[in-house]
């Protein structure tokens, strides 16, 4: 029965859809086969999420060899809402990417855009359903290959550099990954996680562990763009395309910090991790840093896309906040700020791709008067914008609501000040916008009146609906969420 | 209609108007017969709320769950009754007045002008009716953020800088202090509901609850307790129907409505009276009265003038349910209507001067009394309100807050008042006097009155101001009401 295979297809689909697009070589066929692929997994990915929310999680046995001898993909509470988040997302820019890349790539190499993003796609999933370590590296390549060409698609020379740049700092992130991995196979002989996690415990020398434990921490912090190893991001996101950065932003980060999430809890154990090893006072400190020093660079940016970019790095460190928190309001807080900030960072490079469409750049001296040339465009940029800042009624305001929350719970009042000073930081870099679009006279490098083309507003415009819509009902994304921090607890307990 | 769908309309209604003068932009009188028709039906609406909640009924809507044991939802209580009231039935004369201000001026931008003045009276109405503290959080950001277009509409170098004071303090306070005082409460409480008598009563300890107190009071910067009040003159950069209708009445007013919602219905008065921790709120209450006032009598600018009385009345409000008998609450419930009818006639005259005139300064006003003399006879009976004279509707307020302080023995409260009132005499009467007894300045060109659509609201706005001395019935009704929660 193929639904039994959900949990296969849900990679296998996007995985064999790349190659096909290769085969055929245009760009309307190939478009269509993402598309059909993309959906196929946001669809997949629905039901494996209420099947694991009706009956718990599910493990699949790849070829039927029984772990830990064989490959596992597990679904459960966080993998599913990780699944939906990508899944969805793809499913949202491809639409977008019809007329915004071919806007932006030359003819002949549209069909090569949909390979990779399909490729991306895959790794992405299968870096999240994959129950077994060394799995995860090879998606986590798949995924990070196909993103350095993607980034490397962009129309600025720029981004050649950009992606180089990423490949080189990746790369490092992808090695100690499989360093630490590979200490842990000499320690224990298992790759598969859930295995990992039992035979750790029984782990008499722990120093190798330990060491395996620091790289895959360097290894993964590099690709979730953790302050100080943050410095790919800006100028990859800043030169991709407009549709790559909306996707990358959106889930590429997202999916490492689940990564980060399932190894220190699901698999060294909070003990092991907050204990043994200071990494929670080492994550504070890290967030802290990086959610003060991006945003006040964002502040100082001239670019959009580069200041949301840094706005990027800030927001990562709310999410490793609420992770460094280890409690139970951090952990929800941690995870539903995953979804949130995606969907809002996906609205925000969406919309600003429209903006670079009819205006060439993102700059903010490209934006004067935007508010009438581009209404809707802009409008749309600014309730992602309040999002960002977490103004009640929005996707961000719940996120921020958790953090503060367990901030006071655990009793460090200086924290949650700390969150809601430096949301004040927010305001300040979105306001820039606001005040170039809304409180100044159109120029001669404004865009004539006019929006970007409805294939492109739409998307971007359900991604501000959901922003909406998310901050007022959030009973799926708190519930997920909530169920994902009890299974990270229960499992590092 | 039944109360849950008067409620609904009631929010619907302004969302729907907004809509509607955005589309009818292009046709202007087309747009302005929206605006006024949403405000009188919204105004109706209201009204029909009103026989229930006198009778007891406390008309109650659940939209859904926020937030897992939070629920959007409203509450019709007296004091949102009466806050309602105040804001929806002067949204029609403010609608009126706007409609001659604006085109007299020749604004820019008259749709967007509409449409946020229709979604400001939604925001206000869910500041008014919310049921718990997340729901008056959600309404009190979104009032912030859709008066903005309001404060810049000019669009200028001033009103840049007006609109950043006006949002870096608005959002700074309720970002930075309010959010986290609610999430401490639903730490503490775990709860958010208004209830009488509070939720935070034995809940915490006494420190606790005193920093939970500053938390709120200052971050409820709409109050304009200083010293975050200046984000009040600020927001004088806006055109006058927003300076009357938003920072005179629904702006601020929804600050101190949150500041006494927070005082009887989250911490209790029972509550706080055994708080020693509590004690320092008359004292800040009182020096802003009194600095707020000094400010005034030193400003030349009329509107400027205008709102540091503002900034000092809002304190009244503060302080009389800051000395938490039954007597200040009703006195603090009774001005916050009381003041909004008075300081929209000051407003409506101040951009009726200026529409005729163009002037702004208190010193060039030297007999334009007999020129306008419309104008300002209204001007004069609000100003025998502000000081808290018979026949008009401040003397009520004031002498609930007197003698409840009083009673209470609350000298200090007294003497503050006292000394105030002679203040507001101080800034106030001089130009009354200059108007009327002071001959014309040679070079004054000639003008009349303004356009009589402002004359008309202005002059309505001032008889509401003898009426509600003479017939506070309803409003006193409920004020009373609120009392006895107290």
């Amino acid at each position: 029965m193929t639904f039994a295979h959900l949990p296969a297809l849900e990679v296998v689909v996007p995985l064999i859809a790349a190659p096909l697009t290769v085969l055929i070589r245009r760009s309307a066929p190939a478009w269509a086969i993402a598309a059909a692929a993309c959906s196929f997994s946001f669809v997949a990915a629905l039901l494996l999420a209420a099947e694991v929310a009706a009956h718990g999680p599910i493990s699949y046995h790849l070829g039927s060899w029984a772990p830990p001898w064989g490959i596992e993909y597990r679904v459960d509470a966080l993998s599913a809402f990780v699944l939906v988040l990508v899944s969805g997302m793809a499913t949202v820019t491809v639409p977008y990417a019809w007329r915004s890349i071919a806007a932006e790539l030359p003819r002949d190499q549209v069909y090569l855009f949909y390979t990779m993003f399909c490729l991306c796609l895959a790794g992405l999933l299968g870096m999240t359903i994959t129950g077994d370590a060394f799995n995860l590296f090879v998606f986590m390549e798949i995924g990070s290959l196909s993103s350095y060409v993607l980034i490397a698609l962009g129309r600025d020379r720029r981004a050649q550099y950009a992606s180089y740049q990423y490949l080189v700092l990746g790369t490092i992130g992808a090695t100690f990954y499989v360093i630490g991995i590979g200490i842990l196979y000499l320690a224990t002989g298992t790759l598969n996680i859930a295995d990992l996690a039992q035979r750790l415990q029984h782990v008499e020398n722990l120093r190798p562990v330990l060491a395996g434990l620091a790289f895959i921490t360097v290894g993964v912090s590099l690709k979730l763009a953790l302050y100080p190893l943050h410095l790919w991001l800006p100028n990859a996101y800043t030169y991709a395309p407009s549709a790559v950065t909306a996707f990358l932003a959106a889930t590429a980060t997202k999916v490492s910090v689940y990564v980060l999430l399932r190894f220190y809890f699901s698999v060294f154990g909070l003990h092991l991790v907050s204990v043994t090893l200071p990494m929670p006072e080492i994550l504070l400190v890290l967030s802290i840093v990086a959610i003060v020093s991006a945003s006040l660079v964002a502040l100082y940016q001239t670019d959009l896309k580069r200041l949301f970019a840094y706005s990027s790095v800030a927001q990562i460190g709310y999410i490793t906040l609420g992770m460094s928190l280890t409690s139970r309001a951090g952990l929800t807080a941690s995870v539903v700020h995953l979804f949130n900030h995606g969907i809002t960072k996906g609205a925000l490079f969406l919309l600003l791709g429209g903006v670079a469409l009819r205006a060439g750049r993102t700059g903010l001296d490209r934006v004067h008067g935007l508010g009438r040339a581009m209404p809707l465009t802009s409008l749309g940029i600014v309730i992602a914008g309040l999002s960002l800042i977490g103004v009640p009624g929005t996707a961000g305001f719940v996120s921020k609501w958790y953090l503060v929350l367990a901030a006071i719970e655990a009793g460090r009042w200086w924290l949650a000040a700390f969150v809601v000073a430096t949301s004040l930081i927010a305001v300040a870099y979105v306001w820039r916008f606001v005040e170039a679009a809304y409180l100044s006279e159109p120029d001669e490098r404004t865009p004539e009146p006019g929006e970007a083309p409805l294939a492109m507003l739409l998307p971007a415009w359900l991604l501000v609906a959901a922003c909406v819509y998310f901050g007022f009902d959030t009973s799926y994304t708190v519930e997920a969420a909530r169920r994902a921090a009890l299974l990270l607890l229960g499992a590092a307990q | 209609m039944s109360p849950a769908q008067l409620i609904v309309a009631s929010l619907a209604l302004p969302l729907a108007g907004a809509a509607g003068i955005a589309l009818s932009g292009r046709w202007p009188n087309l747009r302005e017969g929206v605006t006024l028709t949403t405000a009188v039906a919204l105004f109706a609406c209201v009204l029909g709320l009103l026989p229930g909640v006198l009778g007891g009924a406390l008309p109650q809507l659940f939209v859904l769950e926020m937030l897992p044991g939070i629920a959007l939802g409203f509450r019709v209580e007296p004091l949102g009754m009466l806050f309602a009231l105040v804001a929806s039935g002067l949204w029609i004369v403010n609608s009126i007045y706007s409609i001659g201000y604006m085109r007299a001026n020749e604004e820019p931008h008259q749709t967007r002008f509409y449409v946020c003045f229709a979604l400001s009276l939604a925001a206000t109405i869910g500041i008014a009716f919310a049921s718990n503290l997340l729901t008056m959080f959600l309404f009190y950001e979104a009032l912030t953020l859709v008066t903005y277009p309001l404060v810049t509409h000019h669009g200028d170098a001033e009103a840049r800088a007006g609109g950043r004071t006006y949002l870096g303090y608005l959002l700074g306070t309720s970002i930075g202090l309010l959010l986290p005082a609610i999430i401490a409460t639903w730490a503490i409480a775990g709860t958010l509901e208004f209830t009488p008598g509070g939720i935070l009563g034995g809940a915490a300890s006494n420190a606790a609850l005193g920093g939970l107190l500053a938390l709120y009071m200052f971050g409820i910067g709409k109050a304009a307790l200083m010293p975050v009040h200046r984000w009040l003159p600020a927001a004088m950069v806006a055109p006058t129907p927003v300076s009357a209708l938003l920072h005179a009445v629904a702006v601020v007013k929804a600050g101190v409505f949150a500041v006494v919602k927070v005082i009887v219905y989250v911490f209790g008065v029972g509550t706080l009276a055994k708080l020693r921790a509590a004690d320092w709120l008359p004292t800040v209450a009182g020096f802003t009265i009194i600095a707020a006032s000094v400010v005034a009598l030193y400003s030349d600018n009329l509107k400027r003038r205008l709102a540091y009385s503002t900034v000092s009345q809002l304190s009244y409000v503060v302080l009389a349910a800051a000395l938490l008998t039954p007597l200040t609450v009703v006195g603090a419930v009774m001005h916050i209507a009381a003041h909004a009818v008075s300081k929209i006639t000051l407003f409506f005259a101040a951009g009726a001067i200026y529409t005729a005139s163009g002037k702004t300064e208190v010193s060039q006003l030297d007999g334009i009394g007999r020129r306008m003399p419309w104008t300002l006879g209204a001007f004069s009976i609000a100003v025998l309100s502000m000081i808290g004279l018979p026949p008009a509707v401040g003397f009520v307020s004031k002498w609930y807050i007197l003698a409840g302080a009083v009673g209470a023995a609350r000298w200090t409260a007294v003497a503050v008042i006292a000394l105030s009132t002679l203040l507001n005499a101080a800034y106030f009467a001089p130009i009354v006097y200059r108007a009327f007894l002071r001959p014309p300045a040679q070079a004054a060109a000639a003008h009349g009155e303004a356009p009589v659509p402002m004359v008309a609201a202005l002059c309505v706005t001032a008889a509401a101001t003898l009426a509600l001395f003479l017939y506070p019935g309803p409003l006193l009704a409920l004020a009373r009401l609120v009392g006895r929660m107290a």
